[in-house]
């Protein structure tokens, strides 16, 4: 077993791992942090992103071990976080979920498109996005929500 | 599914990590391991000790003088993507680490994990054959530089030998650099089936064109460059027989589909190169 210290929405965490663990059996099995979801198990579907010191990671296939000392965020932290409700509700309203797997992975991946580009063309999002598997097929939503959100974040623009 | 049990070692320098790869044959490293670990879970790779270099600062930094680029080992592509050595090259290094698999992988992937772990299909190790880039590689007896060419060696093979660590990319700059790109892939970040590179040639470089997505590792067209370093001008019919003869050796047993996504990507690439305003 590995002793693992870090910081998890906030929070100081201490746990024991399996060096085979996964970031993703650390968050959802010994912290019951179960808003994030895995989908493949081998970093092909994206349902897992959350965020590891600041950015974008599949936690399914980041070492639980390697994730001493650094920060992570999951979809549970952020919760009051004014971006990401912004995010959610154009979530809602342009139903960008259908059964709702994906949706933590997607909404974690949102938010670290809008802070890199600002505005982002649709072409932009939909690059962005391809990592991001939706089986209910709803990109349409989805793309139109992350454009809208940037949008009202970030004012219109014209990129 | 989960991997086989394995030990883990995460090392704080250089010196240690060089002593835990030389002590034991059966050590693996692991960088960004986003091609590692899934190999792992989907158990087609195994490991009994896992050398994890992710704490090796000096590999992440990134130095030149007038004549090098050198890039470190665990340099990722994510940070290439967002500039880092951007006006190397005239943006060669960035467009290729943006169209490397998607982003969430790019923050965790490495250059040098890529070039260690050879996938036929992958990126780095055409362009930076392309590039005539060479590699450093350190061992308890101290440090090699190999080119790039004797590197590589086979699909998921290279020169790299027990207790050894690739520790460091050097890249030879080239003035105003003309290049091409062609990918061919299924869907936004997948592995290629087929990628060109084509860089033409200035006064301190002759030209170069590399082709991945072979059944090989990554393939330096050896016809083709030397026809585009002699005769710049070279007109289509001569240049389509060079191509056609260095990707018919490239990938022997080629399909019929995979002749033909090599032969576009290689066309385009050198085309893209051409037309670039100088």
């Amino acid at each position: 077993m590995v002793e693992v210290k870090l910081t998890v929405n906030d929070q100081e965490e201490a746990v024991f791992v399996d060096a085979r663990d996964s970031l993703s059996d650390l968050l959802r099995e010994k912290l019951q942090l179960t808003g994030m979801h895995v989908g493949c198990d081998h970093g092909a579907c994206g349902a897992c992103t959350v965020h590891l010191d600041g950015t974008p990671v599949r936690s399914c296939i980041v070492l639980a071990a390697r994730c001493d000392g650094s920060k992570v965020r999951t979809i549970e932290g952020t919760r009051n976080d004014a971006m990401m409700d912004i995010v959610r509700r154009h979530f809602h309203e342009k139903h960008a979920l259908q059964c709702g797997f994906c949706t933590p992975g997607m909404l974690m991946m949102s938010i670290d498109i809008i802070s890199r580009y600002g505005v982002p063309s649709e072409n932009q999002v939909r690059s962005e996005l391809s990592g991001q598997i939706c089986r209910c097929t709803g990109y349409m939503g989805i793309v139109a929500a992350i454009q809208a959100a940037a949008r009202e974040i970030n004012g219109n623009g014209d990129n | 599914m989960k991997p086989a049990l394995f030990d883990y070692v995460r090392p704080e320098s250089l010196e240690e990590t060089l002593k835990a790869l030389s002590a034991s044959d059966e050590a693996t490293v692991i960088a960004g391991g986003q091609s590692l670990l899934p190999m792992l879970n989907l158990r087609i790779a195994s490991a009994e000790t896992l050398v994890d270099i992710s704490r090796l600062r000096e590999l992440k930094t990134l130095s030149e003088t007038e004549t090098t680029l050198s890039i470190g080992a665990l340099v990722t592509h994510a940070a290439i993507e967002d500039g880092l050595g951007r006006d190397a090259f005239n943006g060669l290094l960035q467009k290729i680490a943006s169209k490397i698999a998607y982003r969430a992988v790019r923050n965790m992937g490495t250059i040098g994990g890529s070039l260690s772990l050879c996938d036929p299909s992958a990126d780095w190790p055409v362009c930076l054959l392309a590039l005539g880039a060479s590699v450093a590689i350190a061992s308890l007896e101290g440090e090699r530089c190999l080119p790039m060419e004797d590197f590589l060696v086979d699909a998921y093979t290279t020169a790299l030998e027990q207790g050894e660590l690739l520790v460091r990319i050097d890249i030879p700059k080239q003035g105003d650099c003309a290049w091409g790109v062609s990918k061919v892939n299924r869907k936004s970040g997948a592995f290629a089936d087929s990628l060109a590179i084509a860089i033409l040639g200035t006064d301190r470089q002759p030209a170069r064109v590399a082709l991945g997505g072979t059944a090989s590792c990554a393939q330096l067209l050896a016809a083709t460059s030397a026809l585009l370093g002699q005769h710049p001008d070279i007109g289509a019919d001569a240049l389509s027989s060079a191509i056609a003869t260095d990707v018919a050796a490239a990938h022997e047993e080629a399909t019929p589909y995979q002749m033909r996504c090599h032969i576009h990507t290689v066309t385009c690439a050198i085309a893209e190169a051409r037309s670039w305003s100088r």
